[in-house]
């Protein structure tokens, strides 16, 4: 694949750091090959539960923190950022329909020629999987001439034995520094991972231990039509 | 956050009392306990700005963790394994308790306003 063959990529997922750990290097490639990018974030993670070792933060005072770790990390991938003003864990509650119709817009205005997000089912947390059902909602509700492509993030534990291996990968090992820096902007979601990373890891270097862990990152390229959800 | 001063946290407790709040009642062990193990369960409520009054509360110490109970006209409000405090610039009291590695895991938050929403 080409990465400048696409016009528009937009990314939507529902925390702060989902664009970091999920789709950063992709993040990165494109727009190395000069094609915009625009994460659609859906909440700002108001329910997170690192507080930090001393602390940094307390559940009044999260959202504004992960708020702008989110766009200290727009920053470093240098995509345009929309923060879509849901609330954390309460994404499965909202209407499906109403939420595809708005991120339908939101594809058909950016003209993307990509759509990233979580796969149904797929993505461990409510809210990846509310998200990602939307996603797959909006893109199929766009004529079959003008869809974008849509890949799809899975992590659960049963991902490989129910959707096989990822038929998109992107190895990021000669570009790994933007992904790691990405990652590091969300301090309060990364600090404790990292060192965490780190002390099980054979390497005493940083980059080392987090390039063991993200090095590669995989999508399930779908044809709405072809899937339940 | 600081760790919970006893005498400090009752008086507070004191002054909300007998007069409408809005309270913050949370508990959860995350969104992904039962993905990193298949043995946990992923348990976890929370009201955000329940709107009461209660007559009389307390705080109780148990074990390097503290409980609170907020008796009202028809019921209470509790929360227990509580470790620390703190009082905000517009005056909110945000009680919590924190693992090892500072993850909240329960958390009652009194305030004469709405928090945010
Ligand atoms: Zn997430």
């Amino acid at each position: 694949m080409n990465y400048s063959d696409h016009k528009h990529v937009v990314v939507l997922y529902p925390h702060p750091d989902d664009e970091s750990f999920g789709a950063a290097g992709t993040v990165t490639k494109f727009r190395e090959a000069g094609v915009p990018v625009t994460y659609l974030c859906g909440t700002l993670g108001e329910m997170g539960r690192n507080m930090g070792s001393p602390f940094f933060a307390n559940r009044e005072t999260l959202p504004d923190i992960r708020k702008k770790e989110l766009q200290d990390a727009c920053e470093v991938l240098d995509m345009n950022l929309e923060m879509l003003g849901y609330r954390d864990k309460t994404m499965e509650f909202e209407s499906r329909d109403e939420m595809a119709e708005r991120f339908k817009k939101y594809i058909e205005d950016l003209g993307a020629t990509l759509v990233i997000t979580f796969y149904p089912g797929y993505a461990v947390h409510p809210d990846h999987n509310a998200m990602g059902a939307a996603a797959f909602e909006a893109v199929k509700r766009i004529d079959q001439e003008k869809r974008p492509t849509l890949w799809a993030t899975a992590f659960s534990n049963n991902h490989r034995d129910n959707l096989g291996k990822p038929n998109v990968v992107v190895d990021l090992i000669d570009s790994f520094d933007k992904k790691l820096n990405a990652i590091k902007s969300h301090r309060s979601q990364a600090e404790g991972m990292l060192s965490q990373l780190l002390a099980n890891s054979e390497s005493d270097n940083e980059y080392e231990a987090a390039l063991e862990r993200f090095r590669y990152e995989g999508f399930y390229e779908v044809d709405v039509d072809q899937v339940n959800y | 956050m600081d760790s919970i001063k006893i005498e400090e946290v009752q008086k507070y407790i004191d002054e909300f009392a007998n007069q409408p709040v809005y309270v913050h009642l949370e508990t959860t062990n995350g969104a992904y306990a039962s993905h990193f193990n298949a043995n946990a369960y992923n348990v976890g409520a929370y009201i955000r700005n329940a709107h009461l009054t209660y007559k009389q509360g307390k705080i109780v110490e148990h074990d390097d963790s503290y409980r609170v109970g907020l008796k009202h006209d028809i019921g209470w409000i509790y929360a227990e394994g509580l470790t620390d405090f703190e009082v905000t610039d517009t005056g909110q009291l945000l009680i919590a308790g924190h693992d090892r590695e500072g993850r909240l895991m329960v958390t009652l938050e009194i305030s004469t306003e709405p928090f945010s929403y």
